[in-house]
């Protein structure tokens, strides 16, 4: 997967990223400092660094939100067009509309081209995330799991090339974030998509991803990248994943006990 | 006891309350001029028998209605245009700031200069009133859009006008219905002030008629609860718009 992507254009190429913010005084903050990585069509990247560390603005500059001070973000060798459908982001606190009805939230990044019966297949799309039968409520008659799914079938229904997922199931429940990492990966074997996460959560990480960056703190940069060459579904207890665990919380400051 | 009664029963009990001194009081004080609460009910029907009473209330909510209408027509567009263009904002929101707290009385003098003594002028003062309630809500409810809801729309590479229709109008809307009710209420305070200055109708127009005509304090204090019902039910009817679907969002959690 890693060997035919590196003769291909990467479907995300970061260069050399830099950006600060203002700080009191006429001071600059800097926050991202010479960032550079690359994320190949089709791969699960993700990005895991210590709160703080600049995760968020780095999201936004990915998606287009934000411009960087210098650097460049380019999606296949172009550059950044600006937010758009191209790429989906589901960040924690949800974008769900909360006046319009599920079948309308999914509804509304349908345009012509993608055919006259825009509410048969956000009907489609709202059964694949499990919530057949709730399409005319509104998101306040729903739970923050099924708000979640909502949020799925909308970023995959306008069928995105590239998905950014800004520590996406951290809003909810331990029990419903696992169960949503479970979710996501059976609709990914089903819509092939270039994902991008970002998390604190290494567990995450190590459950879904194919590559996984560390960021160091502010001013991040990369500090270390881990390959992840096993199958899904995988088992988070094993003396592999035990070994890489264990080297990424390292990365990140956390020595485990011998 | 069931639950509704027990909601009904107390507002009801204090105004049986105040009926009740009222009455008390007007008996033992044996006064010349101040009515019991049965002579008012007695002068109320009188007026309802002659039909002045529905002529004064059908003048007092068509000034209303077209005063208010016109407000709603000029505020809620110029409110979203000074919410998103922030030029509109920085240009416009010092005089608008500088006029909201003239009282709409202190126009009553320029209104009968500019308009005489007819309905403009009443329609006039109402719009002066309500407008501003309606364009400061408005632009309010533009600012505190949430933005994830606009980052959202742009990632979703929506034209501007889905963008207005799908988004802006409906995050604001709650807003809106606020600005309403604000704007409803000033509206219907100013119409019985202005009717009491300058008209030949209207409820305002009827306390002072009254009073002038013979000093029927029973059709003045019949006037001023009649006055007091109507923009109940006027706050009410704005009330229901906070029950449409599209906004309950604002009014849960």
């Amino acid at each position: 997967m890693y060997a035919d992507s590196s003769d291909k254009q990467p479907k995300i190429a970061v260069k050399d990223l830099n950006k600060a913010f203002k700080a009191a005084k006429g001071q600059r903050l800097p926050v991202i400092d010479g960032l550079d990585f690359e994320v190949g069509e089709g791969q699960f990247v993700a990005i895991v660094g210590p709160s703080g560390c600049g995760k968020s603005t780095l999201m936004n500059i990915l998606a287009g939100f934000e411009k960087p001070d210098s650097g460049a973000v380019l999606i296949d060798g172009q550059p950044h067009p600006g937010p758009s459908p191209q790429g989906i982001v589901i960040s924690q606190y949800g974008s769900v509309f909360p006046w319009l009805t599920v079948q309308q939230n999914l509804m509304f990044g349908l345009s012509e081209k993608h055919g006259s019966d825009k509410a048969a297949l956000a009907d489609h799309y709202a059964a694949m995330v499990g919530l057949k039968g709730f399409e005319n409520a509104y998101p306040h008659e729903l739970s923050g799991g099924m708000l979640k799914r909502v949020e799925l079938a909308r970023a995959f229904i306008v069928k995105p090339e590239i998905l950014y997922l800004d520590e996406p199931f951290s809003a909810l429940d331990a029990l419903m974030n696992l169960r949503m990492r479970n979710e996501l990966l059976r609709i990914l074997t089903e819509e092939k998509h270039t994902v991008l996460l970002i998390t604190h959560d290494v567990d995450e990480a190590l459950y879904m991803a194919d590559h996984i960056l560390v960021l160091s703190p502010r001013p991040t940069r990369i500090q270390a990248r881990f390959e992840l060459n096993m199958p899904h579904p995988r088992r988070l207890i094993s003396p592999e994943m035990d070994q890489l665990r264990e080297a990424i919380l390292k990365e990140l400051g956390l020595e485990m006990p011998a | 006891m069931n639950s509704r009664l027990a909601k009904i029963l107390p507002p009801l009990a204090v105004i049986a309350l105040v009926i009740g001194v009222w009455w008390w009081v007007v008996v033992r004080s044996e006064s010349p001029i101040f009515p019991t609460p049965w002579q008012v009910v007695t002068g109320t029907l009188e007026l309802a028998e002659d039909g002045t009473l529905w002529e004064h209330i059908t003048a007092s909510l068509m000034r209303v209605g077209i005063g208010f209408g016109l407000a709603m027509g000029v505020g809620i567009p110029l409110g979203l245009w000074m919410g998103w263009v922030t030029g509109a904002y920085r240009t416009f929101n010092p005089i608008f700031q500088m006029l909201r707290p003239i009282s709409p009385i202190a126009w009553i003098p320029l209104a009968i200069l500019w308009f005489g003594v007819g309905d403009v002028a009443p329609i006039f003062l109402i719009f002066m009133a309500s407008v501003f309630p309606l364009i400061v809500q408005t632009t309010s409810g533009v600012h505190t859009i949430d933005r994830r809801y606009l980052r959202a729309a742009a990632n979703f590479g929506v034209s501007r006008g889905v963008l207005f229709r799908r988004v802006v109008i409906p995050a604001v809307l709650p807003e809106i219905i606020v600005g309403m009710r604000v704007g409803v209420g000033v509206a219907w305070l100013v119409v019985v002030a202005a009717e009491m200055i300058a008209l030949r109708s209207g409820l305002g127009y009827l306390i002072m008629d009254s009073r002038n005509a013979g000093n029927r304090y029973d059709l003045v204090i019949a006037a001023m609860i009649i006055i007091g019902v109507i923009g109940l039910m006027l706050d009410g009817i704005t009330r229901l718009l906070e029950k449409l679907k599209t906004v309950r969002w604002r009014y849960v959690r």
